[in-house]
C-alpha cells in the first residue's frame, strides 16, 4: 500500500493541494515578514484575516463583484492594520499583549457581523481555476502549479517580490535598519513611525486578502472562526523562514505538503492511526524548527517600541 | 508605565467587547452561595409547560454556532421548534451561549444559568459532562440536560440524550452504494470518537451491506473547525476517484463546496445541509431532538428532573432522513431507502458496528 503513495495521481494530488492549502499562510506570513522586520511583532494576524473573509465573503455575496470583495478584505486589513499601528507605535504598547487584544477583537467582530447580517452559512462562486495558456498543458506539472485561481497564483509572485522590495530596494533597506537599530535609523533622518506604520498597514492588507483567498477562492463559505489558527501558524512561519520571504515560502510549503500527505496516507488506507497522521505537519515543523533555530537571529529591535531620545 | 495601564485597559476592553459577543446572555457573575433558585417552588414549574403564568425558561451552552448547520443548529432549530409549539417566548424562553468550545467558560456559563433559576439548562455537548457532574448538585431544583451521551451520572437532576446516527448513517450509506458509479466513495470525519465514530461506522456498514465491492475512503482530519483542511480531504477524496461523498460535523461546508465543483453527490448528517448546495445534496440525517426534549418537558412538569436518558433515532421520530426535493432520486432508489428506514424501525435490519 506503501507504493501506492508513488503513483502518479497520488504525487500530483499531493503537490497541487499542498500548494493551494500554502495560498492563505503566505499571504499573512509574507505581511508578518514585514512587520518583523522593522520590528513589529503583530500577533492579531488570525483576527485580521477573520476579518477579511468576512468582508470579502459578504460584499462579494451582496454585490456579487469578486473582485470588490478582494477589495474590501484589503480595506478592513489595512484599517486593522492602522489601528495596530496606532497602538503600538503612538502608544507604545507591548505588541504581543495587544496583538492578541486585535486577535480577540476580529473573532469576535466576524462572528458578530456574520449572525447579524448573514445569520447562516451560505456559498459564493468563488475565483474560477485560471488555466495558464501552454503551461497548464504539459503533463503532471501544469495540473499542481498552472491550474489554480488567481489568488493562488498572486501568493507565489508575492514572494518574490517581497524579496526584491525588502533586500534591493532604498525601502527595505529602511524597513531593515529600523527592524535592527531604530536610533541609528532616526539619527540618518529615516522616520521609525512612518516607516513602522507603513509595514503594519501593509501586514494587514495582505492578511486581509490571505481571509480573501480562503473564503471567496479556496473554500467559498464563510464560517465562525473558519480560520481556525491559520494565522497563528503563519507567525510561526516567519521564525521559521528566518525573515526571509522565500524561507516563509519554505516552511508554508513543507507545512502544506505533509498536511496533504496525511490526508492521502488516510485515503490510501496506509495503516497509521488518524490522530498520529494530522500529528505530521506540527511534528516536523517542530522538528525542522529546532534543527534550523540557531542559524540566524530575530530582528535586533522586535517587540521594542522605539522612543527617541531627548 | 503609565501607556502600559492604558494598554491594558484597552485590551481589556475589547476582550469584554469580544466576550460579550460569545455569549449572548449569562454576563452576571454567579451567586452560587445565595442558591437563588430555591425561591422556585416545584409547584411553579409544574404548571410553566401547560399554562404559561410564567414562562418555562430553557438556557444551552454549545459548542459551536447556532447556525453552523450542524450539531448545534440541530439543538436550536428543536429549540425553536418547541417554542413555537408552546406559544413563542412568552411561554417558552430560550437564551443560549454558542461557541463554547472552551470547557471552562462553559462550566461557568452552566452554573450562570442554573443559578439565575432557568428551569432548564442543556450542555449541549459530551465535553461538558464532568463539569455537569460537579455543578449539578449544587442546584438541586434546577433540571440538567446533557449529550450525547447515555450517562446521567446517577444524578436525579441530570436528563442525558443521544442520537443513534449509525442509523442515518446507514441508510445514506445504502443510498450511497447505489449511486456510486466509480465505486469509490470519500467520508470526511473530524475526530474519531462519539457521534461523528457512530455516523462513520453506520455508513460504512450500509455501503459493505449493499455492494461490498465499492471502496469506503475515509480521512479523519483531527478538527472540528478547521474549514480549509475539510475541503483539502475533499479533494483528495475527489482526486482517488470518488463520486460520492459525505462527512460530519461543523467543518465539512468546505468539503461540501468541493463537491459541488466536482459534481460529486453529497451526503448530510446532524442539520439538513441542502441549502449549501441544492444540485448535489441527496439527503441529509436530521437530528429532532424536540422528541427527546417533549419527554423531558413532561417529566419536568411531573416533578422528575433528571436521572433518565433518551435515544434520538428512526424508530421514535428523534432522526429524520430528509430528502432534497430537488435531486431527482429514482423510484427503486427511493424505494430502497424507504424500504431500509422501514427495516432499522421494525428491527429486520440490524446494524453491525465494528
Amino acid at each position: 500500500m506503501i507504493t501506492d503513495l508513488f503513483s502518479a495521481t497520488v504525487l500530483i494530488g499531493i503537490l497541487a493541494s499542498g500548494i493551494r492549502l500554502a495560498t492563505p499562510y503566505l499571504y499573512a506570513a509574507i505581511g508578518e515578514t514585514f512587520g518583523q522586520k522593522s520590528g513589529v511583532l503583530n500577533l492579531g494576524v488570525e483576527g485580521q484575516m477573520l476579518l477579511g473573509c468576512f468582508a470579502a465573503f459578504y460584499v462579494a455575496l451582496t454585490t456579487g463583484n469578486l473582485w470588490l470583495g478582494l477589495l474590501a478584505a484589503m480595506v478592513v486589513g489595512a484599517l486593522m492594520g492602522l489601528a495596530m499601528a496606532y497602538v503600538t507605535v503612538n502608544l507604545q504598547a507591548q505588541q504581543g499583549i495587544s496583538g492578541i487584544g486585535f486577535y480577540l477583537f476580529g473573532l469576535g467582530m466576524s462572528e458578530l457581523l456574520f449572525q447579524r447580517l448573514m445569520g447562516t452559512v451560505e456559498t459564493v462562486k468563488g475565483f474560477p481555476k485560471l488555466s495558464i495558456p501552454v503551461l497548464s498543458g504539459i503533463p503532471g506539472v501544469g495540473e499542481i502549479f498552472f491550474n489554480q485561481n488567481i489568488l493562488v497564483y498572486g501568493a507565489y509572485l508575492l514572494v518574490p517580490l517581497a524579496w526584491f522590495v525588502l533586500n534591493k530596494t532604498t525601502l527595505g533597506l529602511k524597513i531593515r535598519s529600523v527592524g535592527e537599530n531604530p536610533d541609528a535609523a532616526d539619527s540618518l533622518g529615516v522616520s521609525v513611525a512612518r516607516v513602522r506604520y507603513f509595514t503594519i498597514i501593509l501586514g494587514g492588507t495582505l492578511s486581509g486578502i490571505a481571509g480573501a483567498s480562503l473564503s471567496i477562492a479556496l473554500l467559498n463559505v464563510f464560517q465562525q472562526n473558519m480560520t481556525s489558527g491559520l494565522g497563528f501558524i503563519a507567525v510561526a512561519l516567519v521564525y521559521f523562514g528566518a525573515w526571509r520571504p522565500f524561507g516563509v515560502l519554505g516552511g508554508a510549503l513543507l507545512f502544506s505538503m505533509v498536511n496533504s500527505l496525511q490526508l492521502w496516507i488516510q485515503v490510501l488506507g496506509i495503516p497509521v492511526p488518524s490522530d498520529i497522521a494530522v500529528m505530521m505537519p506540527y511534528v516536523l515543523t517542530i522538528l525542522v524548527l529546532v534543527a534550523t533555530v540557531s542559524r540566524v537571529r530575530a530582528p535586533s529591535a522586535l517587540t521594542k517600541p522605539f522612543e527617541r531620545e531627548n | 508605565m503609565k501607556k502600559f495601564a492604558w494598554i491594558l485597559t484597552f485590551v481589556l476592553a475589547l476582550a469584554l467587547i469580544v466576550s460579550a459577543c460569545g455569549t449572548p446572555a449569562a454576563t452576571e457573575a454567579p451567586m452560587v452561595e445565595e442558591a437563588p433558585v430555591a425561591t422556585e417552588a416545584p409547584a411553579v414549574v409544574t404548571e410553566a409547560p401547560v399554562a404559561p403564568a410564567e414562562p418555562f425558561r430553557v438556557a444551552v451552552v454549545m459548542p459551536s454556532a447556532i447556525n453552523d448547520l450542524a450539531f448545534s443548529q440541530s439543538m436550536y432549530d428543536a429549540l425553536m421548534r418547541i417554542q413555537e409549539e408552546m406559544g413563542g417566548p412568552d411561554a417558552f424562553e430560550i437564551v443560549y451561549s454558542e461557541n463554547m468550545f472552551v470547557v471552562d467558560d462553559a462550566a461557568a456559563a452552566i452554573r450562570d444559568y442554573a443559578s439565575q433559576g432557568y428551569n432548564l439548562v442543556i450542555a449541549h455537548g459530551s465535553q461538558y459532562g464532568s463539569s455537569l457532574q460537579e455543578i449539578a448538585p449544587d442546584f438541586p431544583e434546577t433540571s440538567f440536560a446533557w449529550g450525547t451521551t447515555a450517562e446521567t451520572f446517577g444524578q436525579p437532576n441530570i436528563f442525558a440524550y443521544e442520537a443513534a446516527s449509525q442509523e442515518g448513517g446507514y441508510v445514506n450509506g445504502v443510498l450511497a452504494a447505489t449511486l456510486s458509479t466509480s465505486k469509490v466513495i470519500g467520508i470526511v470525519g473530524p475526530i474519531e470518537v462519539g457521534d461523528a465514530k457512530l455516523y462513520v461506522d453506520g455508513f460504512k456498514a450500509g455501503v459493505a451491506a449493499t455492494d461490498p465491492s465499492i471502496t469506503v475512503n475515509v480521512n479523519y482530519i483531527g478538527s472540528f473547525s478547521d474549514v480549509a483542511l475539510a475541503s483539502e480531504a475533499a479533494t483528495t477524496h475527489i482526486s482517488a476517484g470518488a463520486d460520492v461523498l459525505t462527512g460530519t460535523a461543523q467543518m465539512v461546508v468546505g468539503a461540501i463546496g468541493k463537491a459541488e465543483e466536482a459534481n460529486a453527490l453529497w451526503f448530510g448528517t446532524q442539520s439538513n445541509q441542502t441549502s449549501l448546495a441544492p444540485t448535489i445534496v441527496v439527503a441529509s440525517q436530521v437530528y429532532h431532538w424536540e422528541v427527546a426534549l417533549h419527554e423531558m418537558l413532561t417529566l419536568i412538569g411531573e416533578g422528575t428532573l433528571g436521572g433518565q436518558s433518551f435515544k434520538a433515532d428512526l424508530a421514535n421520530g428523534g432522526e429524520v432522513i430528509e430528502f432534497n426535493p430537488d435531486y431527482s432520486l429514482s423510484a427503486d432508489a427511493q424505494a430502497l431507502a424507504d424500504s431500509t428506514i422501514q427495516g432499522i424501525i421494525d428491527g429486520s435490519i440490524t446494524i453491525t458496528l465494528p
